[in-house]
């Protein structure tokens, strides 16, 4: 029984996360809580304010950050034409929003989980964090080019142990690489789970390490969406021979409904 | 009031209403079973199918502009047995017409698939893409050449038995009522028109193509001026029923095209504005038509005074 829905839910709050060069960019958007039955961590949502005309004809695609009893929590960065005006969103406001859609994270309460983050793909790890049944068993490596504060980080930090590396030069990315490196090594060497969501460069470091080192990883991709429902074919990604006899056309796979989280074994990330 | 359509020359055929979806924008119909009845559709046009699995075009293949979006998909699909065996079963076809869109190299390919498709019950009719912009081999050569287009409409009706055959025209030529006179003497039970309009965008930070393709199809509400125009000329060119394809969005703007001439329109980009957006435009034209006080469909269509 499928799960997903569109709907139109009203805006509690738009709350701006720290500045940068006095200017706000990341946002925790706070929705009503939509009428789903159930959702996971690392599944995401489209997003589209009612109050868009036919300028813009696309929603946008956002993890989803937490799900509590009252509300849904989305955690954006203004990146563009559409995350700017949706800063501009204010309580009251109308939205319109269907999901939950794609799949989660896996979630295995016993085993080691190490979650690597890179700068807004922290946001559904927030989600995880506060759902999971063992939250001791989870460490994250967060990386980061903003100032702390404009993350969701202390919510994660007052959970589970993270670690918080800020890239302001070349060097300071060697170093935070080198620490992956040797912390998805670890994982590996205890059967543990490596996870991991963020731009798609920091996606393919990951990738490149975790299969050097023979780790279970799992990654959550980015990319632009149209439809979100697998329709549109614009969030493709090249994916391996075993998913082929798992309905995907000719060797891409659509980022929406057979993603946004592949094993990392699963995916090739040469395009886009 | 009763929606349903009649078309002329198909006496075993109608929609229920003028309201499909094009193909492309919806998969093959079982994506957006979550968000509405299927069967409350006039039809529905699945996404092109070839006879092998296609892969195509590299990433970035879409990208939003101003009240439309670009697009070099490049056909992509798991082949039409695949459809037929995994996809079509899932769908309510038997209370709603199913129309197979294909797309083949040459017109003895597009022969071999009309009558793969040809045999199955669960197809209402076939829609023959002669017009696709963003393939390289066979695409939209088909569509600007009358001469071609009526060779594989030949070649497409010759086998189609008695399953109508639309024939999807492009926009992108000097003059689309040749290419649409040309297909109709060839047999062709209806027409659909326009395809997406040739288009590009760039990047003036990256000096990048928006589209890994370079160029792609333009379509949504930026094309629709485009688009009722060609459908209005090709209605005053051919006996054949028409559906009207391009950038609706409204139940204002189904009426505008049947208002040129249209029997039925196709919706595609703005079912990416919302996924139940096609099953509330059924109702929103029901509406509309009332609040008109048009009684009759077929005597408001083509009825423009120009």
């Amino acid at each position: 029984m499928t799960n997903e829905q569109c709907t139109t839910l009203k805006v509690l709050d738009n709350v701006p996360f720290g500045q940068v060069s006095g200017e706000h960019l990341f946002f925790a958007l706070r929705l009503e809580r939509p009428e789903w039955k159930n959702w996971q961590p690392g599944q995401f949502v489209m997003v589209r304010p009612s109050g868009w005309a036919m300028d813009m004809l696309w929603a946008r695609p956002f993890s989803i950050c937490r799900v509590s009893n009252r509300d849904l929590v989305l955690f954006f960065q203004v990146v563009g034409r559409g995350t700017r005006r949706m800063a501009t969103l204010k309580s009251g406001d109308e939205v319109m929003v269907w999901g939950p859609l794609g799949n989660g994270f896996a979630v295995e309460p016993d085993t080691p989980t190490l979650l690597l983050a890179g700068g807004i793909g922290i946001a559904p790890f927030v989600g995880y964090v506060h759902s999971h049944p063992k939250p001791w068993n989870l460490h994250m490596e967060f990386g980061h080019r903003m100032p702390l504060n404009c993350y969701p980080y202390e919510s994660i930090n007052e959970k589970i142990m993270g670690d918080a590396h800020l890239e302001e030069k070349p060097e300071d990315l060697t170093l935070f690489i080198e620490r992956m490196d040797k912390r998805i090594q670890e994982y590996g060497e205890q059967n543990g789970l490596v996870l991991a969501c963020g731009p798609t460069p920091f996606l393919r470091t990951v990738q490149h390490l975790a299969l050097k080192h023979k780790v279970r990883c799992q990654l959550s991709l980015e990319t632009r969406m149209a439809c979100g429902v697998g329709a549109c074919l614009g969030c493709v990604t090249k994916v391996s021979d075993d998913m082929h006899a798992n309905g995907v056309a000719a060797g891409r796979a659509q980022v929406c409904n057979h993603g946004p989280v592949f094993w990392a074994d699963q995916v090739n990330l040469s395009e886009g | 009031m009763d929606m349903r359509l009649n078309l002329p020359g198909l006496p075993d055929f109608s929609f229920k209403n003028p309201i499909l979806t094009a193909s492309g924008t919806f998969g093959y119909g079982i994506e957006f079973a979550p968000y509405g009845d299927l069967t409350t559709l006039g039809g529905i046009v699945v996404k092109g199918l070839s006879l092998a699995p296609r892969a195509g075009n590299p990433m970035p293949r879409i990208a939003e502009t101003p009240c439309g979006m670009l697009n070099a998909v490049g056909l992509q699909n798991s082949g039409v047995e695949s459809f037929i065996k995994d996809k079509l079963p899932k769908l309510p076809w038997r209370d709603l017409p199913v129309i197979a869109n294909i797309y083949a190299c040459d017109p003895g390919e597009f022969a071999e698939l009309t009558s793969v498709l040809a045999r199955e019950q669960g197809i209402a009719a076939i829609e023959v893409n002669i017009s696709c912009p963003n393939v390289k081999e066979g695409g939209i050569l088909f569509g600007q050449d009358a001469a071609q287009a009526a060779r594989v409409t030949e070649a497409v009706k010759r086998v189609a038995g008695d399953k109508p055959v639309i024939i999807k025209l492009s926009p992108n030529v000097t003059d689309i009522t040749t290419i649409a006179k040309a297909v109709e003497d060839a047999g062709a039970d209806m027409l659909s028109c326009i395809n997406t309009l040739s288009g590009m965008g760039v990047d003036i930070r990256t000096r990048k193509p928006l589209l890994a393709n370079v160029i792609g199809g333009l379509s949504g509400p930026a094309i629709k001026p485009v688009a009722l125009r060609c459908v209005w000329q090709v209605c005053r060119a051919v006996n054949i029923p028409v559906i009207g394809i391009g950038g609706i969005a409204s139940a204002e703007d189904v009426l505008e095209f049947m208002l040129v001439g249209a029997h039925a329109v196709q919706v595609g980009t703005a079912n990416f504005v919302r996924p139940d957006f096609s099953f509330r435009l059924v109702r929103e034209f029901e509406q509309l038509v009332q609040k008109m006080g048009i009684t009759d469909l077929e005597e408001f269509r083509g009825s423009l005074k120009a």
